[in-house]
């Protein structure tokens, strides 16, 4: 395979050419030295879009809500970009990417860009690619982008970060107030979404949300509870209409900044241990690294003490670059 | 950490509802490693060429049941074709023996019919789909 000419493709992706969007996706994907080359040179043109978060337990219905609320944003007239991220084996690093199935309504409307991804590893309910893959909507002129993630249960947080508003969804039945009150998951979202709501236990799934947000405070917003059913259309005007006050709510209240500020955080915290993690693996195919694991078992030198031996390692690889 | 994974869209063409064979070898593919994406049934040929655009994948593979393989695979391979998308296209379902010559006419590079071995469909598209 030839080398791909990254300046080419992103004067293309500026000037809207999905083609040259799709093979950036899966650069950034490969390889995180191409990344930085891609997001380098697109990172002035974003910032623009409404970055929404989907998450929810699997099966809660998040796709099928992604596709009801995108073509509610195509009847308004904006576009949308789409990320749907699904688990990927740890045992094969295969996996099968099914958010598609539940978005027929918008596969060929060219408003519309739909991309599939695997965590490939990442614990945090997104892929490693997945902050890049929403730059790269951004700088392909999308107005919305929604980010579903996999299906989460209490700990797979970092849409929050990634996501100008999150959107938790959860269906009746799946507990009691305890549930509720739980930390994660719970405490990351703007909107909450009591999807299903036709089925029995809807009202008192609500009902426990909101005695439980009675005692949350995010910066003054308090976030609503909607009730939909996704595969009916139910609900959808309204959680769309919270979710663009949430948007306002951020802007007119000097909380943007805030929010840019922890995403910028949580990226760079990201990248640094990527970085560092992938010199890792360089170092350990060295001659010094075996060396440091004997002496470690020799008692020679403590683990903590390797480590430094390591950084230094990782060190000299970034003055040479 | 970066690592080159092949990307397979395996989509079900025309209005057959038969999709046992194709999660079935999906399955394999994902087992083998891949990311495999899976459109769900009834799949216009736009529908699947755009797919396989936005999801920049290596490999496409097709499962029909219906018969209507000779008129639905050659609208595909030209929109493919139109798009200036070079991937290699394989299929599976039930496609006669008589048809199989068409169909690899128009660019189907492999037919794999019922009975097939999945992991002679794995090797396949690991062969053909592989990034070096």
């Amino acid at each position: 395979m030839t080398k791909p000419d990254i300046p080419s493709l992103t004067a293309r992706l500026l000037k809207g050419d999905k083609l040259a969007c799709a093979k950036l996706m899966t650069i950034v994907e490969n390889d995180p030295a191409d990344a930085k080359k891609v997001i380098s040179r697109i990172y002035r043109h974003t910032g623009r879009a409404h970055i929404i978060g989907i998450t929810g337990p699997q099966g809660s219905g998040k796709s099928t809500l992604v596709n009801q609320l995108a073509s509610h944003l195509r009847k308004k007239g904006s576009t949308v970009g789409i990320i749907a991220v699904d688990v990927s084996s740890p045992f094969t690093g295969g996996a099968f990417l099914g958010d598609r199935i539940r978005m027929k309504d918008l596969i060929t409307d060219r408003g519309v860009f739909i991309r599939s991804m695997a965590t490939r590893g990442c614990k945090g309910g997104i892929a490693r690619a997945t902050c890049d893959a929403i730059k790269i909507l951004e700088a392909l002129g999308k107005d919305i982008i929604l980010v579903e993630t996999v299906g989460a249960g209490e700990d797979e947080v970092d849409i929050m970060n990634a996501s100008h508003t999150s959107v938790v969804i959860t269906v009746p039945g799946l507990g009691d107030d305890v549930q509720a009150n739980k930390a994660g998951m719970m405490e990351i979202a703007d909107i909450f979404v009591v999807n299903k709501a036709d089925r029995e236990g809807a009202d008192i799934a609500v009902c426990e949300l909101e005695s439980m947000l009675g005692l949350t405070d995010k910066c003054g917003w308090k976030p609503p509870v909607v009730k939909t059913i996704s595969t009916g259309s139910v609900g959808i005007n309204e959680l769309a209409d919270r979710i663009d006050e949430h948007f306002n709510y951020l802007k007119e209240n000097d909380l943007m900044r805030q929010k840019l500020k922890r995403r910028a955080e949580m990226e760079i915290v990201n990248i640094v241990k990527d970085v560092i993690a992938r010199d890792v693996e360089e170092i350990k195919k060295s001659e010094a690294y075996n060396k440091l694991i004997e002496e470690i078992i020799e008692k020679k030198i403590d683990p903590h003490s390797a480590v430094d031996e390591i950084l230094k390692m990782v060190k000299k690889r970034h003055v040479k670059e | 950490m970066g690592e080159k994974k092949i990307r397979i869209l395996m989509a079900k063409p025309g209005l057959d509802g038969h999709d046992r064979g194709i999660k079935i070898v999906s399955r394999a593919l994902r087992d083998a490693g891949m990311e495999v994406i899976y459109t769900g049934l009834h799949q216009t040929p736009e529908e699947i060429v755009e797919a396989a655009i936005q999801e920049d994948v290596d490999a496409i593979g097709l499962s029909i049941l219906s018969g209507a393989h000779t008129t639905i695979f050659p609208k595909i391979m030209e929109l493919l074709k139109k798009n200036k998308i070079d991937i290699i296209v394989f299929a599976g379902g039930i496609i006669p023996d008589g048809d199989v010559s068409a169909m690899k006419n128009i660019k189907i590079t492999e037919i794999f019919g019922p009975g097939t071995n999945t992991e002679d469909i794995v090797r396949f598209v690991k062969e053909k789909a592989g990034k070096p």
